[in-house]
């Protein structure tokens, strides 16, 4: 409620169009520049920093290496940090989508029946405290260390879980005023659940899935530090950091991080479409 | 008060009742709570609201105003008694359509626009898009929200939303309207407005209107009849004739007239007893 007067005050003040999105939205490229560019500018300000306090006190690569070094490394090395990432981001896509999927079929199983539901999220609880990264070596052995597969699954896993506990939850936030409307029209069960149900659920599928694009991107990445296949990103940082090029290391960090917000701006932009008109 | 009916009425004459909008004969709704306690929400309720009748359910919470209310919609069962809704079953009542009901809560679904929210039981009854879109237009029109039908509930005042959810309730046309405080969230101007409004949408459709509130005013202003309820356990005490002229006719210089305080006087001394009103003011009970 943006607390518009009503209808026959507005309608003679102007005209409805323009008063739709009022308050801090009314600029929307200032609203952006205010929010963007304070964190940028510190940011700036702490590299600075770092680099002069490496520059000046004279510390090891090793121990850290400089802003400007990590950036030579960058862009020296472009073509290969972009391959590793494509790499790692493919695996965590994929693992994304299929964690996504079942999280949001076990949900609707879950929803539709009690019983599974009791037996279900005890067990969801269970695999979101197992660090499952430390399955790595287990799978890696089981798909051999040629393939992607063990990195999908886990990225996957990872991504299941806030995608189930999340959309579950959403499953059951339709308001009881929206039944009472829904019974009051004799609706259908499948009608109710196109109506109402699937549409109270979606912003909080997204909000699950937004958690679960960070969890997969950490996953598909960590996975690599522990064998298989040396193309992505967790692989080329443990090489780098093994032959004591520290900088490049940092560049290939540098990736994931990029990488991490991709994913992670990505979800939330999705997310706040769905969550228009809350 | 305590009703003899079995729980299988015996019909009541369908044939006479089918011009009433609502007959309830022996209606009982009682509460199973927790550890074995029951409450006693509804008791030996007889009403009956003619078609294209305006009557309002007055009294304090608790006396179980809503859950009638409810219980003609076929959204809760009575323990015993019947309800019957244009001489046909609550049930059979809902399933054909027979009410369009409003709530406290405008009860929009804030991801429809306007115009999709008053759509919604024509579509979900398979009703074509044209004549979707032409029924809308003129519903916006009859709530004066015509400029607003593609804004979506989060960007209305809460007058405009329910204004809405009232324009949802008649999109079908239908003869009975249900509605539990439908002005119970709004401020005392908009409250005021829409209860005018009310009174003009109801002259031009002849629906009958089953009202729930808990201010007199609104009632008397409202109503041909006024029913007191009363709580523990919720029973009907009085029932009131104000009929203070046509809905149509009714405008607001209704609420400084004589008749309008006396039938104010009369649903407060039937609330609270007679040394009520001498006191000059009403405990307990909402007197906007």
């Amino acid at each position: 409620m943006t607390g518009l007067p009503d209808a026959a005050i507005v309608t003679q003040l102007a005209p409805p169009t323009e008063r739709r999105r009022r308050g801090p939205g009314d600029r929307p490229l200032r609203r952006f520049v205010g929010l963007v560019v304070p964190p940028i500018a510190l940011f700036i300000v702490l590299v600075l920093l770092v680099e002069l306090v490496v520059v000046a006190a004279g510390i090891p690569p090793f121990v850290l290496a400089s802003p400007s070094a990590i950036w030579d490394q960058l862009v020296q090395y472009a073509p290969q940090v972009l391959q590793a990432t494509l790499v790692t981001g493919l695996n965590a896509l994929i693992g994304l989508v299929i964690g996504a999927v079942i999280g949001v079929l076990l949900a609707i199983i879950a929803s539709f029946i009690r019983a599974i539901d009791g037996m279900l999220v005890p067990i969801v609880a269970a695999v979101a405290v197992v660090p499952i990264v430390a399955l790595a070596p287990v799978l890696y052995t089981m798909f051999g260390s040629t393939s992607e597969v063990a990195r999908i699954i886990i990225a996957s896993i990872a991504a299941f879980v806030p995608v189930f506990l999340n959309t579950l939850r959403g499953l059951r936030q339709v308001r009881p005023v929206h039944r009472d409307l829904m019974r009051s029209y004799a609706a259908t069960p499948r009608q109710e659940t196109r109506a109402v149900t699937i549409p109270s659920a979606l912003p909080h599928f997204f909000t699950g899935l937004r958690i679960a694009s960070s969890l997969a991107v950490i996953s598909a990445l960590v996975a690599e530090y522990f064998g298989g296949p040396r193309q992505g990103l967790g692989s080329a940082i443990t090489t780098a950091a093994a032959s004591s090029a520290y900088a490049r290391a940092w560049a290939f960090v540098i990736g994931a991080i990029l990488l991490g917000l991709v994913f992670f701006a990505l979800t939330s932009l999705i997310e706040r479409i769905a969550s228009r008109h809350r | 008060m305590s009703s003899q009916a079995p729980t299988a009425a015996p019909d009541p004459t369908p044939a006479a009742d089918a011009t009433e909008a609502v007959v309830a004969r022996g209606v009982e709704r009682i509460f199973h709570g927790a550890k074995g306690a029951t409450v006693t929400a509804l008791t030996g309720i007889e009403l009956t609201v003619h078609d294209g009748e305006f009557v309002s359910l007055i009294g304090p919470s608790g006396c179980g105003k809503s859950t009638l209310l409810r219980l003609i919609a076929d959204l809760d069962e009575p323990t015993a008694g019947d309800i019957r809704v244009f001489g046909r079953t609550a049930r059979q009542a809902r399933i054909d359509q027979a009410y369009g009901i409003a709530f406290q809560q405008a009860g929009l679904l804030p991801w429809r626009s306007v115009a999709a929210n008053i759509e919604l039981p024509l579509q979900l009854h398979g009703v074509g898009a044209s004549a979707r879109r032409a029924r809308v237009a003129e519903l916006v029109d009859l709530v004066g929200l015509a400029d607003f039908a593609k804004h979506y509930p989060d960007q209305l005042s809460g007058g405009m939303q329910q204004r809405v959810a009232i324009a949802r309730s008649l999109a079908e046309s239908p003869r009975l309207l249900l509605m539990d405080e439908p002005f119970g969230a709004l401020d005392e101007m908009t409250r005021e407005r829409m209860q005018t409004e009310l009174l003009r949408i109801r002259a031009e459709t002849g629906a009958a209107v089953v009202f729930v509130t808990h201010s007199i005013p609104e009632a008397v202003y409202l109503s041909d009849r006024v029913v007191v309820m009363s709580p523990r356990p919720g029973r009907i005490t009085d029932e009131i004739d104000v009929r203070l002229g046509e809905a149509a006719e009714r405008g607001e210089d209704l609420r400084e007239d004589t008749a309008f305080f006396e039938g104010v006087t009369a649903v407060r001394e039937a609330l609270h007893g007679p040394q009520a009103s001498t006191a000059g003011a009403a405990r307990g009970v909402d007197v906007r």
